[in-house]
């Protein structure tokens, strides 16, 4: 395959996150092979795959959740630590009944101490932080709002609040825009790569579709398969480099600045899952 | 005034040890299970806490049985019943419920083998009610100190646990990331909740203990928006129904039918349900007015969270781009 994967970093810094040849088995299945690529400094780099593709259990195993069968996740050139607060994390969704009494600064200070044993004791500090995170991420009208009640885009800016306030050097967001209407999806979009650039943050952000994180993605992790390549959009999404990933033919359209992903007809009756990575892939 | 107040409190109700006991034990108990309550229904384990009530009454069973002091039955069952359930895996959302009706299923069947006995052999056929339906007037004084000093522990335990439990009842990922051990800290909090249930079951019953774990919890849920205001309201409404619910039981010795007073553990419960009802009826006029006046109040009270969210993407992407 064409590996656009090494020599990838675009930025100057060593690499925030790196993984190393990674493998993963899960109940006898070959879920992950031999998955390397690396994220700078204040880059934002696209997880782009159909559901199922393997996105999550990759942001798992850079999480520590999972351990890999084989490769290593190096966190600023060094083994990833087993607890490690340095690398925020926004989950696809959060299970918070609308009646749960946690406002969304209560969820933002956890960010900040929710590993810690006893009751939180009032600090004039931690308030100041949690208000100046709010402020950052556009959350302060409903910062005393249960985080339960709130819309989609609201939970994930405060979800994005709460990931931030540790000042991790990497986030890795799971599907964020997942169930966000077309408004929300974008303003999310901004607000991840405003961050990233203000604060030479690192950012991974999976999706299963790549357009709406077209104008801010530095560079695709294409998975399908259990396999990935990396590289500039330019450079992985190309007609050649995802049929060779996914072992079929498959053509990529550029339509006014959308990309759109298809397979060649008679394929996708042929192999299910390569139907569904195309539809996944597939601007609507 | 004095007259009043003479036919609702009973001159020497307070002079009384057993009420004594009984408010000191009652109330103690019943504002713990309203801190563990709180936590049992944020992360959904409600079903295991009143799992823990009924299979504690297997314990107190074979206490009568052994003739040994009930709460070492109750506590000690409820616990074994705490570690057969992280066993099987009551941590996983799926197989919660099953953990849970397994672990119910055995202790019940024990309990009723054990009543059976009290009945048959010891004929203390008294046995069954008071474990069941429990008396908080019936609290033998020697077992206070025991009973207050273990419904601590499982406060402090829970105290301990605040922030890593609020953490994981938003997401066990998210708290595994930023570095809480999810599993320790839910197996910890699983046997703080079977003392404090075990507790609740010698105080008002085994059957009656889900009131205390739940009833004020559920009542505080709906008051307050801040995890830590819901545990204090929580606490001071069980306490506070404890100790009307003895005050009521007191007074019913001249209700129908004359010269039977009625149970305590009836007065609680009751007293319980009803804070719960005027609490809901309370909000519910509340969130009737407010959502003529602004519709955005609809959604925060849940009633349409999806239409609310979806005709809501204006008022999100208005709010949200002013401050920017």
């Amino acid at each position: 395959m064409a590996d656009p994967a090494s020599g990838m970093m675009a930025g100057t810094g060593p690499p925030v996150l790196e993984l190393d040849g990674i493998g993963v088995w899960l109940s006898g299945r070959e879920v992950l092979r031999d998955v390397r690529f690396g994220i700078g400094p204040g880059e934002v780099v696209g997880l782009i795959g159909a559901n199922g593709a393997g996105k999550t259990t990759i942001i798992r195993v850079v999480l520590g959740l999972l351990s890999p069968t084989s490769g290593r996740v190096l966190i600023a050139g060094r083994p990833r630590p087993r607890r490690n607060r340095s690398v925020g994390y926004v989950p696809q969704k959060i299970s918070l009944d609308p009646e749960m009494p946690l406002r969304s600064r209560d969820l933002v200070a956890l960010g900040l101490d929710g590993h810690r044993l006893g009751v939180p004791l009032p600090s004039r500090r931690r308030r100041e932080l949690v208000d100046e995170m709010l402020r950052a991420v556009g959350a302060t009208h409903f910062a005393d709002a249960r985080v339960g009640s709130l819309s989609g885009g609201e939970q994930q800016r405060v979800m994005i609040a709460h990931a931030l306030i540790s000042r991790p050097k990497l986030l890795l967001l799971d599907e964020p825009l997942a169930n966000l209407d077309l408004r929300s999806e974008q303003e999310v979009v901004d607000l991840v790569a405003r961050i990233a650039k203000d604060q030479g943050l690192a950012v991974l952000i999976s999706a299963h579709d790549l357009n709406p994180l077209l104008p801010v993605v530095d560079r695709v992790v294409y998975v399908a398969n259990g396999h990935v390549a990396s590289g500039t959009t330019d450079e992985v999404v190309t007609s050649s480099v995802l049929t060779e990933l996914y072992g079929h033919h498959v053509d990529v359209i550029r339509l006014h600045g959308r990309i759109l992903v298809a397979a060649s007809p008679g394929l996708s009756a042929e192999r299910g899952e390569l139907e569904d990575s195309i539809d996944g892939a597939t601007a609507v | 005034m004095g007259g009043f107040w003479s036919h609702v409190v009973e001159p020497g109700f307070f002079q009384s040890q057993t009420v004594q006991v009984a408010l000191l034990v009652g109330g103690v108990v019943a504002a713990i299970s309203g801190v563990v309550g709180v936590f049992a229904v944020l992360r959904g384990q409600s079903f295991a806490g009143h799992a823990f009530g009924d299979i504690s009454a297997a314990g107190g069973a074979g206490a009568f049985l052994l003739n040994i002091s009930p709460l070492f039955g109750f506590l000690g069952m409820s616990l074994v019943a705490a570690g057969c359930m992280e066993a099987i895996g009551v941590r996983r959302v799926r197989g919660r419920d099953v953990a849970t009706g397994v672990v119910l299923g055995a202790g019940l069947g024990t309990s009723a083998l054990f009543l059976y006995f009290n009945t048959t052999l010891h004929s203390t056929s008294g046995a069954a009610i008071s474990v069941l339906f429990g008396s908080l007037f019936a609290i033998s004084t020697s077992t206070v100190p025991a009973v207050v000093a273990s419904a601590t522990g499982a406060l402090a335990v829970v105290l301990l646990l605040y922030r890593p439990l609020l953490l994981s009842s938003v997401g066990d990922d998210i708290a595994a990331s930023r570095g809480v051990a999810v599993r320790v800290t839910g197996a910890v909090f699983l046997m703080a909740m079977a003392a404090t249930v075990a507790l609740a079951a010698i105080t008002i019953g085994a059957i009656l203990s889900t009131a205390l774990l739940v009833g004020p919890a559920a009542t505080a849920l709906r008051m307050t928006r801040r995890p830590s205001t819901a545990a204090v309201t929580a606490a001071v409404i069980g306490a506070a129904a404890t100790w009307l619910g003895c005050l009521l039981a007191y007074d019913s010795y001249y209700w129908p039918p004359v010269d039977h007073g009625w149970p305590v553990s009836f007065c609680i419960v009751a007293v319980i349900l009803i804070s719960y009802l005027v609490v809901e009826a309370a909000r519910s006029h509340r969130f009737r007015n407010a959502s003529v006046r602004d519709g955005s109040e609809i959604r925060a009270a849940g009633v349409t969270p999806h239409l609310g969210a979806a005709s809501d993407g204006g008022h999100d992407a208005l709010g949200t781009s002013r401050t920017d």
